[in-house]
């Protein structure tokens, strides 16, 4: 086994850049082709918009090098394309509307938005150092996350558009809170999951052969679903809902492991989805539109009726297998073409093959999103990592589902693509988020690289530079949020400090990305860095999870391991 | 939790793999169904939106397309639309398209065969593609003088330039403006083609009179063809001696019929085919008719164009003969009716243009023709108009016995109101009884000029008399709007 040491210097994030430049020319080519083709000419600001643009995404950039230097290079690029075909897209919309003399400014908002967001995003991976700080806000993300939901039901500041409650309206700016919701229920979920994954997995009755949970572990979660579902069905949003649901879902199985959750869920979805689409009566009108969109009944029926989603597939259709080209659509034919249905007119001017692209462009940031998840060390980075790469897929699936006609039309909105501030700022902040678990995961880390310590004999331990000093909570709160332990919810049977050794909360200790001059270069986006075998510092949690797992060691010196639950496994 | 989250990504990916399925079905497998539904309205708006090549008469857009800001692109405009509507018809979003806009829609979007080469160019030079443009054979004077010439009278004009088969002009009232229909606001479109066709308007504007509708009685016009008939028997000629007497008994029933005003035609009983003609004597057709046979007339009758498909490209209404078939059509009590244009024959006014545009060009009849020329947008001539023989239903000799025969009918019968100072006109009157009590009767008068050397054949068709009302002959109300026409023609 070698013992030869790299060094490892921090990425220059090239790849990034290149991959920017190209997603860059996609959204302002696009921009440039739909001025071109309905206008004639290039609208007088388009080079100040472009160089907004572009320099948007160049800052996104430099501060990913200065702050998440080994986060994924493939997750901005994918972003800022989308989010550019998105614009283009917006744009389109208000052209049709300007040559018919009506009013639409929404791209200029939703650049704006998608400024906002970006700057924000920023500023949450200059600020958020380490992901696990957020741990550390489980109780208040479970508070946060409820007021979110049920903002919109306050007299006043909610407000119903086109029947849905889901909007709140504060000096003249509305705003849908569920967006957001999502991103803070992400952050309760991995915080409580990863607290409480072995009681939930293990202590319980087993009834029928599935593993039920005790009751008192479910509290908080089944009050967070309860209320999710049950106020979004009085505010009339059924995509939330199933956006919602299916996170958590998602996220207690990969917590548990148990399959039985899926089994579940699944059927309390399905028990859910029969009742009510018998009962609900706008639910039944979205199943029949779904079943049988071109009736002329179904059709014609206002509101309630096909008409919008047979629109749309008319707008896929004519796009065809190339599409019409930016700008030669008819994108006023189908309602809400700019944000619900934005997927139908990009299908129109791009066709078939430029929404395989997007999909394609999807999975590339889904798949890294889950990537990370693999490649993070700490069991609360995978959750969320997961989770919130999850919520983009499955809201992906949701919406494209549903103008595709493979489930029922429910009204979400085009992660990055469709019209719409909330959703926007919501998605680049799991952009943030994913690009600081990723950098956490890929950061070379200070402890002795694992070669040959699990069941499979040698493992190579390239890449196994060390070059970060650990710092001991103690020592030096390099990050603002890493003091004082926000303790939300007494009781809660996490053990902190109590148990295992110093800093057993990994949120005291703080990872400074010093690097050792002159060392070899890491391969940037290339395979995360073998996690070390760090112990399980709290051993009561780990009675027959990791088997494998060799007795516990004590490890004073290394109080960032505290989470690395999941080495056995990586 | 590695394990969980690689099922997580699988589910994932399985997911988006759906998707990308879906979106498939939709846009390769579905979208020959999708994009042919009648609710999909982009098939339209293509059309619609797409540069369309004008309708011109003698150099001057009498249709054509505008650039306006709305999703359609453009918008059609008439000039002098209520005059011509009944060659160019409408071009509306709302209510479809009629008329010539219909017909010609292949040249005038820019789809039609013929422009295959246009569209390959412009598919490489990136220019839209553009419609063609239609010039009319439509002489503007003429069309003019026969829309003047009707005032505010029902009825409808047609004049065909004989040697061609030229239309030079047709016209139908009450007319109705494209304009109004053709507009882009949904609701005025609307409302402009629900107030025409609305069976509180009796006017029923949108029928082409000219070339189609309900038709006419012919009535005494007809007896031209029943005097080509008995000529090409070769049996008569123009001074041929035949009965004509005070009161006609229809053969096989006690119905008597008697001439226009009860008048004598000849105090001795007889006549000659010319001076029966020139007459219009009723009882001596009706004598004739029956003497020639239902069959013959019928099949002179068809030699002009009865019963034929027509199509100037407007689809003409086939002008009826009664058909011999078993219930007694063929009656000889029916021959004699039909044999002066009466019974169950009917006729355009087109078809009756044509009668007297064979007789004057020697017995030809030529195809007639609205479209002259069809150039695409540089003006490059995609196709021409080349006259074409329609047939030969008389003879030359026919054709200058009758020429003569219609020369005294203007000069001292019943078309006196048709002369013209030092021209000769040819023509021949009709006063259509419509069968019903109390409606005044049909005036019509065909006729050509100058009978030696034909430039123009007109009918004419006043509904109800016109403005003379039930004291309404041919000559009186129907001759002096062909004499207009001729004049506008021969003038130039």
């Amino acid at each position: 086994m070698s013992t030869v040491e790299p060094v490892v210097r921090r990425p220059m994030r090239g790849k990034e850049l290149v991959l920017l430049v190209l997603a860059l020319a996609l959204g302002i080519g696009a921009f440039a082709n739909v001025a071109l083709r309905t206008l004639g000419e290039l609208p007088e600001d388009f080079y100040v918009y472009s160089a907004v643009w572009a320099g948007l995404a160049l800052v996104a950039h430099v501060v990913l090098r200065i702050r998440a230097p080994f986060a994924d290079q493939v997750l901005l690029p994918v972003a800022v394309a989308l989010n550019g075909i998105g614009l283009a897209a917006i744009y389109r919309y208000d052209v049709a509307r300007h040559l018919q003399d009506r009013s639409s400014d929404l791209a200029r908002g939703q650049l704006t938005m998608s400024a906002l967001a970006i700057v924000l995003a920023c500023v949450l991976v200059f600020v958020l150092r380490d992901h696990r700080a957020l741990r550390r806000t489980t109780y208040t993300a479970m508070i946060l996350g409820l007021l979110l939901i049920l903002l919109p039901l306050v007299p006043h500041i909610g407000t119903s558009i086109n029947g849905a409650q889901i909007w709140i309206r504060v000096a003249g700016f509305s705003f849908q809170p569920a967006e957001v919701a999502k991103i803070v229920l992400a952050v309760f979920f991995a915080g409580y999951l990863v607290t409480n994954r072995d009681t939930l997995a293990l202590a319980g009755r087993k009834v029928l052969g599935l593993q039920l949970p005790r009751l008192r572990d479910l509290g908080p979660i089944l009050l967070v679903w309860a209320a999710s579902l049950g106020v979004l069905v009085f505010e009339n949003d059924l995509g939330t809902s199933i956006l919602f649901f299916g996170l958590f879902v998602a996220m207690l199985y990969v917590a548990t492991e148990r399959f039985s959750w899926v089994v579940l869920g699944v059927g309390l979805l399905a028990a859910a989805a029969v009742f009510a689409a018998t009962t609900v009566p706008h639910v039944q009108q979205r199943v029949e539109a779904w079943l049988h969109p071109f009736d002329d009944a179904v059709y014609n029926q206002t509101p309630g009726g096909s008409g919008q989603l047979v629109q749309g597939l008319f707008a896929m259709a004519n796009g065809g297998l190339f599409g019409t080209g930016w700008g030669n659509d008819y994108p006023l034919l189908t309602p809400y073409s700019y944000s619900d249905f934005i997927y139908t007119m990009l299908g129109e001017q791009l066709g078939l093959t430029g929404l395989l692209g997007i999909l394609a462009l999807y999975i590339l940031f889904v798949e890294r999103g889950l990537r990370t998840a693999l490649g993070v060390r700490d069991g609360f980075g995978k959750l969320l990592a997961c989770g919130l790469a999850f919520t983009v897929a499955l809201q992906l699936f949701v919406v494209v589902g549903g103008i595709t006609r493979i489930i029922p039309l429910t009204g979400l909105t085009l992660p990055f693509v469709a019209q719409g501030g909330s959703s926007v700022l919501a998605n680049w902040l799991i952009v943030a988020l994913l690009l600081r678990v990723s950098d956490n995961a890929r950061r070379p880390s200070a402890l002795p690289v694992r070669g040959t310590v699990g069941k499979g004999g040698i493992v190579a331990s390239v890449g196994a530079p060390q070059v970060l000093e650990a710092v001991d909570s103690a020592g030096e709160p390099d990050v603002a949020p890493a003091a004082a332990p926000i303790r939300v919810g007494a009781g809660e049977p996490r053990p902190a400090r109590a148990v295992g050794s110093a800093g057993a909360d990994d949120a005291g200790t703080q990872l400074t990305e010093v690097v050792r001059p002159g060392g070899g270069p890491l391969p940037s986006g290339g395979p995360p860095v073998p996690p070390p075998p760090a112990p399980p510092e709290r051993p009561d949690r780990h009675p027959v999870d990791e088997p494998g797992e060799p007795q516990q060691r004590d490890q004073p010196d290394q109080p960032e391991r505290a989470d690395d639950d999941e080495e056995g496994r990586a | 939790m590695n394990v969980p989250i690689r099922r997580v990504a699988s589910l994932v990916l399985l997911m988006i793999v759906a998707l990308m399925v879906s979106t498939t079905v939709i846009q390769y497998f579905h979208a020959g169904t999708l994009d042919a539904d009648g609710r999909n309205k982009r098939a339209t708006y293509d059309e619609y939106g797409r540069f369309r090549g004008p309708i011109i008469i003698a150099g001057d857009p009498v249709a054509s397309s505008t650039p306006v800001d709305d999703p359609y692109g453009y918008q059609r405009k008439y000039a002098d639309g209520k005059m011509n509507a009944a060659v160019t018809g409408f071009f509306s979003i709302v209510n479809g398209t009629s008329g010539l806009e219909r017909t010609e829609n292949d040249y005038l979007n820019g789809t039609a065969d013929d422009l295959w080469f246009d569209r390959l160019t412009s598919l490489f030079t990136g220019a839209q593609p553009q419609g063609s443009s239609v010039e009319l054979t439509i002489d503007p004077k003429a069309q003019k003088a026969a829309w003047d010439a009707l005032g505010d009278q029902r009825g409808a004009v047609v004049a065909i330039e004989p040697s061609t088969g030229k239309i030079l002009a047709l016209v139908s009232k009450p007319s109705y403006d494209p304009n109004d229909l053709a507009t882009h606001d949904y609701a005025a479109a609307n409302e402009a083609y629900q107030a025409l066709v609305s069976p509180d308007n009796d006017q029923r504007p949108l029928i082409n009179r000219a070339i189609g509708g309900d038709q006419y009685p012919p009535g005494s016009t007809f007896k031209l063809i029943t005097s080509a008939a008995a000529l090409q028997s070769g049996d008569y000629t123009p001074e041929t001696v035949i009965p004509a007497p005070t009161t006609y008994t229809l053969p096989g029933t006690s119905t008597v019929t008697e001439n226009y005003g009860g008048e004598v035609c000849s105090p001795t009983g007889e006549q000659t085919l010319a001076d029966a003609l020139r007459m219009s004597c009723n009882t001596a057709f009706e004598g004739l008719g029956v003497k020639l046979g239902d069959d013959a007339l019928r099949d002179q009758a068809e030699a002009f164009g009865f019963d034929q498909k027509l199509s100037i490209p407007l689809t003409v209404t086939p002008s009826r003969f009664p058909p011999d078939d078993d219930k007694g059509a063929s009656s000889p009590a029916r021959t004699a009716l039909s044999a002066i244009g009466q019974g169950d024959v009917r006729a355009t006014p087109l078809q009756m243009a044509m009668v007297s545009a064979a007789i004057a060009n020697d017995g030809t009849l030529m195809s007639p023709e609205l479209v002259q020329t069809v150039r695409n947008p540089d003006l490059d001539v995609v196709s021409q108009m080349s006259p074409k023989k329609l047939g030969r239903p008389i003879s030359t000799a026919t054709a200058g016995d009758l020429t003569s025969m219609m020369e005294n009918v203007v000069e001292n019968g019943t078309g006196t109101t048709a002369q013209m100072p030092g021209i000769k006109v040819a023509g021949k009157t009709g006063t259509a009884e419509t069968g019903v009590d109390g409606e005044s009767p049909h005036a019509w008068f065909t006729s050509f000029a100058p009978a030696d050397d034909p430039q123009v054949a007109v009918a004419v068709v006043v509904e109800h008399g016109g403005s003379a009302g039930s004291e309404a002959t041919g000559g009186r109300v129907a001759a002096p709007v062909a004499k207009a026409v001729m004049q506008a023609v021969i003038d130039g």
